[in-house]
């Protein structure tokens, strides 16, 4: 899937807020029928780059290219052939499904009969029909982002933008999501940028980003991500994280990092490892269970960046 | 048909179907400017001439302004509204649309003035009520001030508020510069009357030319020059005001390229 000419390419994309750099040098390709994932920490240039994918922000050096021709963000060619759900609700409250839907159509030219066929048959593939009708207010979160995921393909866009799509949705509600994202990756060829801050999600994704401090650190697929890891993570649950943590680090020399009640410590060959770990931390004293699991992206994510990928976005970040 | 002019068209229609979804903004709308007449209009009615022309009644000399301020409120609410499309994050998706930025203010500024025109064509009838009599009014020139000031307004408010993040940073401005713009239009007291650098002052502000036009085909010349002290003419203030309507136009849709 990622050979041949890229849908859309970022090339030394660089941009800095008065003296912060934000994004240097980030390189990018994304081809048809692809997912790739972008993620970090906050403030790791994730909402800089997507703001400059979505022509709100005009970068200070680098250039975006669409099918190898370089292209200007505020380009029309470019605005057309993309679509993007926000992290943040962008519908108008105050109007029906339908009337949002039919908004955003006739901004991209999509009028009369032909907005309406489109309209209905987004909301029939969204399962929404029984909905179209009712202020947008009214509806359930979970409905909400699938409106916002119709109104982000209305104009049957090329390249689908996702900025933490599923954030505070549940799992059932990110399955069906993702089920007709797929469906459109297979069927018409949806090249799909995400960020995110689910490790299940990047998984699903063929590629992955990850950016620090506005650098790309690693790139590739989630499977080479997470063999940098080695082959475990073990997990320790913890009341006292950080001395936990800290004991692991400063007396076994591993990598260590605490999340929600946990201490997880990637390593290769976890289960000779474990008597280690637990007399490194004085014994079962603190530790109130030991499990031994496969790593994750997050786990990938954490021996990377030093953070956490599951920490809450803060909203706002660049 | 052209991103720019589908995007302004949209926004446009959103703004009607938004309004004549709220009844209650409808009768507040027609409410304000009736109830700012009765209480002005009685509460100066012993008191107020105008010099040159004594004999007119303070409720028939400010329903031009009342004319003026329903244009200037209905466009001062409805750009409120980008501040609200802003913080809830409707206008990001419009920005990344394929429409210039411009499209915004185009269509705000469309939308805006037609709910103000609207509006102001409904209170239009009453005009009787208020003492002037309808069927001398010079219709042309007052339909074309009613449509340039509308735009003119609509776009400055929308000019103003478009940074804001914060309706109510929004509401210092509208009462250090808007609502000053219109009590000093000679909407509420004649520009022959004020102090001479009031007076100059209310001939600088380009209200007191919308409110001199509005007067002037509604009341006929001997009013309008009088109270105005200008004898400069319905061709001349109506230009005036054209003027005014593209340099706030344009400055509307400047201030959306950042």
């Amino acid at each position: 899937m990622s050979s041949g000419v890229p849908l859309l390419e970022g090339r030394g994309i660089t941009h800095r807020y008065g003296s912060r750099v934000a994004l240097s040098d980030v390189s990018f390709r994304a081809h048809a029928g692809e997912a790739l994932a972008v993620i970090g920490p906050n403030g790791a240039g994730k909402t800089t780059l997507f703001r400059i994918l979505l022509g709100l922000l005009t970068p200070e050096s680098g250039e975006l290219r669409m099918e190898d021709r370089p292209v200007s963000p505020r380009d029309p060619a470019l605005r057309t052939v993309m679509g993007v759900v926000f992290q943040d609700p962008s519908l108008d409250a105050r109007l029906t499904v339908r009337e949002n839907l039919t908004l955003f159509a006739s901004m991209h030219l999509l009028r009369g009969a032909r907005a309406r066929e489109r309209v209905d048959e987004l909301l029939r593939m969204l399962e929404l029909t029984d909905r179209a009708d009712e202020l947008v207010q009214k509806l359930s979160g979970g409905l909400k982002r699938r409106v916002e995921l119709a109104r982000a393909l209305v104009h049957r866009p090329r390249v689908l933008i996702l900025d933490e799509p599923t954030t505070g949705v549940d799992l059932v509600a990110l399955r069906t999501f993702w089920r007709f994202i797929d469906q459109l990756r297979q069927r018409d060829g949806l090249c799909v940028l995400v960020t995110t801050h689910r490790s299940d999600e990047a998984e699903r994704c063929e590629r992955v980003m990850v950016l620090n401090l506005g650098k790309v650190v690693a790139e590739g697929t989630p499977e080479a991500l997470i063999s940098r890891v080695g082959g475990d993570v073990i997990v320790l649950r913890t009341t006292e994280t950080e001395p936990v943590a800290r004991a692991v680090r400063d007396r076994l020399g591993l990598q260590a990092t605490s999340h929600d009640g946990e201490v997880r410590v990637p390593c290769t060959h976890g289960p000779e490892l474990i008597p280690r770990v637990l007399e490194a931390t004085g014994g079962w004293g603190h530790v109130g269970a030991v499990t031994l699991r496969r790593p994750s992206i997050a786990d990938a994510f954490a021996v990377l960046t030093g953070s956490s990928l599951e920490d809450e976005p803060m909203g706002g970040g660049a | 048909m052209s991103h720019l002019v589908a995007t302004a068209h949209a926004l446009w229609l959103r703004d009607l179907k938004r309004f004549f979804r709220q009844p209650s903004r409808v009768v507040g709308a027609l409410g304000q400017p009736v109830v700012f007449w009765a209480v002005f209009g009685a509460g100066f009615s012993r008191s107020f001439k105008v010099p040159g022309a004594e004999d007119t009644a303070y409720g028939a000399f400010l329903f031009p302004g009342i004319l003026a301020m329903t244009l200037l409120f209905t466009a001062i609410f409805s750009t409120v509204s980008v501040i609200e499309d802003r913080r809830e994050g409707f206008l990001q998706a419009v920005l990344a649309g394929p429409a210039p930025r411009s499209a915004i203010a185009l269509g705000k500024t469309l939308g805006g003035a037609t709910l103000a025109l609207i509006q102001t064509l409904l209170l239009l009838p009453f005009a009787p009520l208020a003492g002037v009599p309808l069927l001398q009014a010079n219709f042309p020139a007052l339909l074309a001030t009613m449509v340039l000031t509308a735009l003119a307004v609509t776009a400055l408010s929308f000019a103003l508020a478009w940074s804001f993040h914060s309706s109510q940073g929004f509401h210092a401005v509208m009462s250090i510069l808007l609502i000053p713009m219109w009590i000093l239009s000679g909407a509420m007291f004649p520009v022959s009357g004020a102090s001479e650098w009031l007076g100059w002052l209310m001939k600088l502000n380009p209200m007191t030319w919308c409110v001199t036009a509005l007067r002037r085909s509604l009341q006929g010349d001997a009013l309008a020059t009088a109270a105005s002290g200008m004898s400069s003419g319905a061709g001349m203030e109506v230009a005036v005001v054209a003027g005014f309507c593209v340099v706030a136009v344009g400055l509307a849709m400047l201030r959306t390229r950042r």
